[in-house]
């Protein structure tokens, strides 16, 4: 008889994705899919997408899901998981999302040391408008509203919003991975796992950026979209963890909430 | 059920805790401030309740708008230019049918306009605010007491239309020291439970809360949804109070403070044989405009009394037609109209009309 090596994960549901063909969005949501499978919360999971590509993640993520307004995604997430600590609840959002219109909710989500686990995709564009430029378009990366590449001194430069998350006390963890190759795939779950763990034992705020292509904006095939990650996008946003500090003991008591919602 | 003596903040804050409410988020504007302080250290004195002092205002709407798919009974509470920046929230929670109350202290505009108590968000509140063409309930307490009981109504009513409800006082309302009385406090588990809420899918398939809908169609059926429900609250639950109308030749129509203020002048004219009467909506949308036609069978003269230049004048005039003339009084911008100031406006009308 043949054994089963591949099936799909229970969290996701069986429908086609929409998005692009070679998009990372749809690697990040079968593997945020088999990490609810893997620790077994699917029951008990709420996700929060925002306006942007993923805003339909809910028609292939099989878990309870709140949409947000644009850029919001963090504070409606705060106030469902105040309300019901017992419950694991992530957001996924772009990086328009979270690091242009969304800046100041994350920040500040990090800093109070939300219970939170923020999936965060960078595709360097804005990709559900069209293509236009993102904070972290890359210098000289040319988009729909950065002609001729995106140049400092009229666009800003590439922000690195994992950076300044990692200085609040309140965030524990926050890695940059990527989608490219099964190397970098089979790292990004490990990291979207360690996300849900650190939630899960209460420790503060984590975040994984996820370096994600976007051939279709990009205007480059889907493998032109990975080399192009692995060779130009890492050299501004370096993959690897940024902060790790869910061993440090002495930090974490400091973080206990004074006082726990019951359940 | 003992009487005290309280200020209007502290009793809005209060009743909502009283009312069940369990999640509040909200970003410091004078002048209401004194409600996010008693509301922070209210809920510290309860296992089950959630204070947040947001990053802005936008962000403690939103953390409302997640406390209310969690289930839970939540407030904001903010003045004139943060509850502009908590109208894309107030949209999309009406796109969501989410829950939620939020309390507006005006004052005066517009911009950073002044912190003097003044009713220029009308039009604001019961227009819809943000966009979309959504409505929200709103109700305008003209009393200590009254601060009581209406914030207590507008967690019953946005639970029961699943709405925002705003609750719209002004400076002076949220200041005034009067005595009061609180209902007991309601169990929040002994609310009815709603089968809508956001808490993992147990047992059941899961759930979504949104407010996108890209096919046309389906976005048309849900506006028609929306107009349904906005009907059936028209019809339901519009609430005023009449004073002194059945003799009255003249009635002021104010809401709120101003009503409060009308209604000493009211007293003033009457004891020099005047008669006027005040006829005060307490919903402010759904607008009483039936009752109000209703007083224009035997009253002919009606004069609209604000703190701003001209908002409800438009409700009432729309309600009214052709029924009676309709007279405006406004002190915009802060200013707190004395009983004397509306006093002397209506006997002008009087004796112009030689009513
Ligand atoms: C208040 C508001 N402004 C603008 C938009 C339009 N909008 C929708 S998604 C989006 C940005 C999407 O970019 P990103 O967050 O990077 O996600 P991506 O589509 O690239 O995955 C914008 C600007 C909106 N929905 N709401
Ligand atoms: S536009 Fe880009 S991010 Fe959006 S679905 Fe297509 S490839 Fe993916
Ligand atoms: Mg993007």
């Amino acid at each position: 008889m043949a054994k089963q090596v591949f099936t799909r994960p229970k969290a996701l549901k069986d429908n086609i994705f929409h998005y692009c063909p070679g998009c990372g969005h749809s690697i990040i949501h079968r593997l945020l899919a088999e990490v609810i499978d893997e620790l077994g919360i699917r029951d008990k999971t709420v996700g929060v997408p925002p306006a942007g590509c993923a805003v339909l993640a809910y028609n292939y993520i099989d878990v309870d899901m709140g949409e947000a307004p644009h850029g919001r995604a963090i504070a409606v997430a705060t106030g469902i998981k105040r309300t019901r600590p017992d419950l694991i609840v992530f957001t996924y959002q772009g990086d328009g999302d979270i690091a242009a219109i969304g800046t100041a909710e994350t920040i500040h989500a990090a800093n109070r040391g939300e219970r939170l686990s923020a999936i965060f995709v960078n595709n360097g564009v804005y990709g559900m408008t069209g293509g236009q430029m993102a904070p972290t378009t890359l210098l000289g990366q040319t988009t729909t509203t950065s002609p001729g590449g995106r140049l400092p001194l009229r666009d800003g430069f590439p922000l690195d919003l994992s950076q300044m998350l990692a200085v609040a006390d309140g965030s524990v963890y926050i890695e940059r991975t990527a989608v490219t190759s099964p190397k970098n795939i089979i790292k990004t779950k490990r990291a979207i796992k360690k996300a849900f763990q650190v939630q899960m034992d209460d420790l503060g705020f984590a975040l994984v950026e996820i370096l994600s292509q976007c051939p279709i904006n990009w205007k480059l095939s889907p493998v032109d979209a990975c080399k192009w990650v692995e060779e130009e996008v890492v050299k501004s946003y370096p993959l690897g963890v940024i902060k790790d500090t869910t061993q440090a003991q002495n930090r974490m008591d400091r973080m206990k909430r004074g006082k726990r919602a019951k359940t | 059920m003992t009487k005290q003596l309280m200020r209007g903040s502290h009793a809005i804050a209060e009743a909502a805790t009283r009312a069940g409410c369990r999640f509040y988020a909200g970003y410091p504007i004078t002048p209401q401030n004194e409600l996010p302080e008693y509301m922070s250290v209210r809920f510290a004195q309860l296992e089950d309740a959630t204070f947040v002092q947001a990053e802005s205002e936008l962000a403690a709407i939103n953390m409302v708008m997640g406390a209310s798919m969690a289930g839970v009974r939540a407030m904001t509470s903010s003045s004139s230019p943060g509850i502009s920046l908590k109208q894309e929230g107030i949209s999309y929670m009406a796109g969501m049918e989410l829950p939620a109350v939020i309390v507006n202290i005006m004052r005066g505009g517009p911009g950073l306009g002044n912190i003097a108590p003044s009713q220029q968000d009308y039009l604001q509140a019961t227009k819809g605010g943000g966009h979309g063409g959504y409505r929200t309930i709103v109700l305008a307490p003209c009393s200590g007491q009254e601060l009581v009981t209406l914030t207590i109504k507008a967690f019953d009513l946005a639970d029961a239309y699943r709405s925002p409800v705003i609750l719209l006082g002004d400076g002076l309302m949220g200041q005034m020291m009067e005595p009061v009385i609180f209902p007991d406090p309601i169990d929040p588990a002994a609310l009815p439970k709603k089968d809508w809420t956001l808490d993992g899918a147990r047992g059941r398939d899961s759930r979504l809360i949104a407010s996108l809908h890209l096919d046309p169609t389906e976005m048309e059926q849900f506006n028609w949804k929306l107009a349904r429900k906005y009907a059936a609250i028209c019809e339901r639950e519009t609430e005023h109070e009449s004073y002194l109308l059945d003799d009255a030749v003249v009635a002021v129509v104010a809401f709120g403070t101003a009503a409060r203020i009308a209604k000493g002048a009211v007293n003033r004219v009457r004891k020099a044989g005047l008669k006027a009467g005040l006829f005060r909506p307490i919903t402010l949308w759904p607008f009483p405009g039936k009752e109000l036609r209703d007083l224009t069978r035997t009253i002919k003269s009606l004069l609209v009394f604000e703190m701003n230049f001209g908002q409800m004048v438009e409700d009432v005039k729309l309600s009214v037609g052709e029924q009676a003339r309709v007279h405006f009084h406004g002190r915009p911008g802060g200013i707190i109209p004395t009983p004397h100031d509306i006093g002397a406006a209506i006997t002008k009308l009087i004796h112009r009309y030689g009513l």
